[in-house]
């Protein structure tokens, strides 16, 4: 198993700055914009780009949701594992708001498929746009693409995106692992 | 730890600490899916769930049925007044006719206690015990411990007395076995003849006193008096059986302590409880019912993911 880094601390961060900047350039004051994260680790993104977009941008009152998309997948009983489930914290409607979801890598986009039905449980929203810090070009089995995008990268199948962040992993983060 | 060590959920006899472990965290996120505007999920689209019921039942089918349709899954529904049990077909027979037309699961009450062991020996389905006799009632008895964790925190290093006709009673048996495995202390409280002999034998403390019963306790299950399963006269009536062992307010009020009253329903008002306690802030009745549909989920769909496709 060899890894190589794709991206650094200072360069994750250069990132997530402008990924903040494209978000206020689209929502302005966020007044009708939720942000979810999907779970499982789609919510560090999530959780990071609103403390940006609160404490260096000042942007108030934003709406951040967790989102589990583990009941809605397209593969259950096909793995050998059962599926584990995670927590869901949306504590708002999503009626006729601006969402947009928040993962770290998009592959084939089967998670975000999984996703766009289980927000539906939550109320009909007016849109919804993907944010992605990292994604993988042609590997998707679904006509889905992100709206802003951290790194777009080539990676064949057997190889991992792994994207790490200092409140889970001890450090910011990505990493090419070849299995 | 991420699957259940068992495929049929037979008694809470065959589970472990860990399984029970699971089904709750599980049922935990299943218990925010059933409050959301849209309370349904598409899990189990592609599984077929049969619930046979040879007993008399409400709140258990109910629940059954709403959990495996918030789980989309598809759902046949037989019950033993109107099938061809009466015809003399054996249970073999019943469930192999239904298990053809391509069930994954069967969700069984029987009037014989081991129905569902025995079923699961020769038919090809997952198999859920939905009451068998008076011998196993699993799903009541997680939903109980459920119920006991959410109001209590824990269910570990707490005091439970079953109150009532424990003799004629599958909630009791596997409310002990459940109570047990997870660290709980068990008591079991009613009149002698309605005490199973050597059930000590099982661990529990045994009390005829309902005040010193409730004096020990965190938690009350109050049984029901089953008079359809009594064959003879096993209490002079049912007004000295209230007098002795039915909860009213004066009684709970008089305790030193504020304990939680349960109840598995149905309930007969004014025998085992009276109506002020049953409708009171101590009493979690209702809380179990909105559990049991989503500890069932949990039970349904962990034991769906172990079919294999």
């Amino acid at each position: 198993m060899s890894q190589k880094v794709l991206l650094n601390e200072k360069e994750v961060n250069i990132i997530l700055h402008r990924l903040a900047c494209q978000l206020i350039e689209k929502h302005n004051d966020f007044s009708n914009t939720v942000l979810i994260g999907l779970q499982p680790r789609g919510v560090f993104l999530a959780d990071r780009l609103a403390k940006i977009l609160s404490e260096d941008y000042n942007v108030k009152n934003i709406k951040l949701g967790h989102l589990d998309i583990t009941f809605y997948r397209d593969d259950f009983r096909r793995g050998e594992k059962t599926l584990e489930a995670n927590t869901t914290k949306i504590n708002f409607l999503v009626e006729d708001k601006n969402i947009v979801f928040i993962d770290d890598v998009l592959y084939t986009g089967r998670s975000i498929r999984a996703a766009l039905t289980a927000i539906q449980s939550f109320g009909r929203p007016n849109e919804i746009e993907l944010l992605t810090l990292i994604d993988r070009r042609f590997s998707r089995h679904l006509p889905i693409q992100p709206d802003y995008r951290g790194r777009q990268v080539d990676v064949i199948n057997n190889e991992k995106v792994k994207v790490n962040w200092k409140e889970h992993d001890n450090e910011d983060s990505v990493y090419l692992i070849e299995k | 730890m991420s699957e259940l060590s068992v495929n049929h959920l037979l008694g809470i006899k065959y589970l472990s600490k860990q399984d029970i472990q699971l089904i709750f965290e599980t049922a935990d996120h299943f218990k925010e899916v059933i409050n959301r505007p849209i309370k349904k999920v598409p899990s189990l689209r592609d599984i077929t769930i049969a619930n046979l019921f040879f007993e008399n039942s409400t709140r258990t089918k109910l629940s059954f049925e709403l959990a495996e349709k918030r789980l989309s899954a598809d759902v046949i529904n037989f019950s033993s007044g109107q099938s061809s049990v009466k015809k003399g077909e054996t249970l073999i027979d019943t469930v192999n006719n239904i298990l053809s037309m391509k069930v994954d699961m069967v969700v069984m009450r029987h009037p014989n206690p081991g129905a569902g062991v025995f079923l699961s020996k020769h038919v090809n389905a997952s198999i859920i015990n939905a009451g068998d006799g008076a011998h196993e009632h699993p799903t009541q008895a997680l939903l109980d411990s459920y119920s006991i964790r959410e109001k209590l925190g824990d269910v570990k290093g707490k005091k439970v007395v079953i109150v009532g006709d424990v003799l004629h009673s599958r909630v009791a048996l596997s409310n002990i076995f459940a109570l047990q495995l997870q660290g709980a202390q068990v008591m079991v409280c009613g009149p002698k003849t309605l005490i199973p002999k050597y059930i000590d034998k099982l661990g529990v403390k045994v009390e005829t006193n309902l005040r010193k019963a409730l004096n020990w306790c965190d938690v009350a299950n109050m049984l029901r008096v089953q008079n359809e399963r009594m064959d003879i006269s096993y209490f002079p009536s049912t007004r000295e059986y209230t007098q002795q062992f039915g909860v009213n307010k004066n009684l709970l009020d008089s305790l030193d302590k504020e304990i939680t009253i349960m109840h598995p329903g149905p309930i007969n008002r004014g025998v085992e409880i009276t109506s002020d306690v049953a409708d009171s802030k101590q009493s979690i009745i209702l809380d179990q019912v909105q559990n049991g549909v989503a500890v069932r989920m949990a039970v349904i769909y962990l034991l769906a993911s172990k079919i294999k496709q």
